[in-house]
C-alpha cells in the first residue's frame, strides 16, 4: 500500500473524521519504517527513496509501496488491546467555567449551569434536525458504519456534559438558598 | 415547524399562572410556581428538569387530570376550571392521549383492543373504534398481526401500542411521561421520532424527561426547577455545519 492509498482508506474507516495531511501521512510512513514497524514492498521512482509527490502530479514516477511487518502487527495488537487507564480529569472549559463561578455563590452558579445547559441543548436541537432531514442510508459492512459512530460519538459526548450539568443542578439546589433572597419559597423557609 | 409559525396558531395546551400546591398550611408543598406554558398545534414541548422539579405536575394539570390551585388551565381554548364533570371528561378522553413509562396496556386483551378501549368508554361504536385503532396502530408502525398480547411484544412494541391508543380518534395533543423510560437507547430513539413525527403532522407533543438525549428532537425544551420554568431552548441557528459544532458550542 502506498501513502495516498492510505490516507484515502483511514479517511474511509474514520468516516472522515480527521482529514490527514499527505505530509504527515508520509513522515509517519518514514518514521514507522526507521522503526522496524512498516517495510518498502517497492521502492519509489524518483531519486534514491525520496517521498513520491502527491499522486496527481506525480506524472508516471511511481509510488513507494509499504507492507506491515510483524513488529508492527505486535503493535498492532497492543495498542487495540490497550485500554485507557485513570487519567486526571482533562482540561476542560466548560467544568473550568462552573466550578469557578462556585465561587460567586449558589445563584451565580446556577445561572450559569443553566445558560451553559441551554446553549448545549439549543446546539443538539440544530444537530438533531439536520440529522433528522437527511436521512441517510446506511451501507453495508461495517465500515459503512463509520460516519454514524462519529456522529454518535458527538452527541453522546455531548449528552454527558448535559447530564453532568444537569447534576450539578441538583448538587447546587440542594444547597439552602441564601437567606433573604425573593426565590425563597414560603412553604420550605421560616421568617429570616 | 419553525417557531415564528408556532406562535401564530391559537395554542392547544395554554397554562397560564398556575399555582398548584399539594396539602395546605405550612406543610404545603407548592409544586408548581406562576407557571406559564402554551403549547401550540403540531409543536413539540420537551419538559425537563429534576425530581420534584414539578414537570410530571405540569403535564397532569396539562391533561386535566388535576386541576390547578389558581392560574387557568385551558385546552383547545375553554378553561377547564369552567367545564362541567361531563365536558372535562370528553376532553380527557377525546382530545388528549397519555402515554406512561409503563404502558399500562391490558394484558387480557389484544393490541387492537387496548387501542379501542378508551375509545369505546368515550362513547364510539365498537365497529368505528375498531377502524380508528387500525388506523392508529398501522400509524406507529406496528406490523401485523394486530391481534398479538402485550405479554407477545417486545418493549419498544408496546410502548407504540400505547402512543396507538394515546392518538386514536384523533387527538389534539399526546401527553407523555417519560415513555423512554423503560427502553433501551435506539429503542427510545424509534420511540420519540415517532412522537416528532406527530408533531409534524400537526399533533401537539408535550414529553416530560430527564434525559437530555430525548429532549433534544423537541421544537422547545423548557427547564424545570423548583415548581418553576427557569429556561427554555430552541434550536440554535443557523443549522449547525455537519462537523465539530457540538464541540464549539458550549465554550
Amino acid at each position: 500500500m502506498y501513502g495516498y492509498q492510505l490516507r484515502s482508506e483511514f479517511e474511509a474507516y474514520t468516516g472522515g473524521a480527521w482529514p490527514l495531511n499527505i505530509g504527515q501521512v508520509y513522515t509517519t510512513l518514514e518514521r514507522l519504517e526507521r522503526d522496524g514497524l512498516v517495510a518498502i514492498t517497492r521502492p519509489g521512482g524518483g531519486d534514491g527513496g525520496d517521498r513520491p509527490v502527491a499522486a496527481a502530479g506525480s506524472g508516471g514516477r511511481e509510488h513507494k509501496y509499504y507492507a506491515i511487518t510483524r513488529a508492527g502487527r505486535d503493535a498492532l495488537r497492543d495498542w487495540f488491546e490497550a485500554t485507557a487507564g485513570d487519567e486526571p480529569p482533562p482540561r476542560d472549559e466548560l467544568l473550568s467555567k462552573v466550578l469557578l463561578a462556585l465561587a460567586g455563590g449558589r445563584e451565580h452558579a446556577l445561572a450559569v449551569v443553566t445558560r451553559q445547559r441551554t446553549a448545549l441543548t439549543a446546539a443538539l436541537q440544530a444537530r438533531r434536525r439536520a440529522l433528522r432531514s437527511t436521512s441517510t442510508s446506511p451501507g453495508n459492512g461495517a465500515a459503512a458504519l463509520a460516519p454514524t459512530l462519529v456522529a454518535d460519538a458527538l452527541v453522546s459526548r455531548a449528552e454527558a456534559d448535559l447530564r453532568w450539568l444537569d447534576l450539578c443542578e441538583a448538587r447546587l439546589a440542594q444547597l439552602s438558598p441564601p437567606a433573604g433572597n425573593g426565590a425563597t419559597r414560603s412553604d420550605d423557609q421560616g421568617e429570616p | 415547524m419553525n417557531v415564528n409559525e408556532l406562535a401564530m396558531r391559537a395554542p392547544t395546551i395554554e397554562l397560564r399562572d398556575v399555582v398548584k400546591v399539594y396539602g395546605s398550611g405550612p406543610a404545603g408543598v407548592r409544586a408548581l410556581d406562576r407557571v406559564s406554558l402554551a403549547v401550540a398545534p403540531g409543536e413539540f414541548v420537551a419538559i425537563s428538569g429534576p425530581s420534584a422539579s414539578g414537570k410530571s405536575t405540569l403535564l397532569h394539570l396539562a391533561g386535566g387530570l388535576d386541576g390547578p390551585t389558581s392560574g387557568t388551565v385551558a385546552v383547545g381554548g375553554e378553561d377547564l376550571a369552567h367545564l362541567r364533570p361531563a365536558e372535562l371528561a370528553r376532553v380527557r378522553r377525546r382530545q388528549v392521549g397519555y402515554v406512561f413509562q409503563r404502558y399500562n396496556l391490558v394484558a387480557s386483551l389484544t393490541a387492537v383492543e387496548n387501542v379501542m378501549l378508551p375509545l369505546e368508554f368515550g362513547g364510539m361504536p365498537t365497529r368505528q373504534a375498531r377502524d380508528a385503532a387500525v388506523a392508529a396502530i398501522e400509524r406507529v408502525g406496528i406490523s401485523r398481526p394486530f391481534d398479538r398480547f402485550p405479554d407477545d411484544l417486545s418493549g419498544g412494541e408496546r410502548q407504540r401500542v400505547a402512543i396507538a391508543r394515546a392518538i386514536a380518534g384523533d387527538r389534539d395533543a399526546i401527553l407523555a411521561d417519560e415513555p423512554t423510560g423503560a427502553l433501551d437507547t435506539i429503542t427510545g430513539d424509534l420511540v420519540i421520532e415517532l412522537l416528532a413525527e406527530l408533531a409534524a403532522a400537526g399533533t401537539s407533543v408535550v414529553l416530560v424527561t430527564h434525559e437530555p438525549r430525548f429532549a433534544t428532537w423537541a421544537d422547545r425544551v423548557v427547564f424545570m426547577r423548583d415548581g418553576r420554568i427557569v429556561d427554555e431552548s430552541v434550536p440554535a441557528a443557523p443549522p449547525s455545519p455537519p462537523e465539530a459544532s457540538v464541540e464549539a458550542v458550549p465554550s
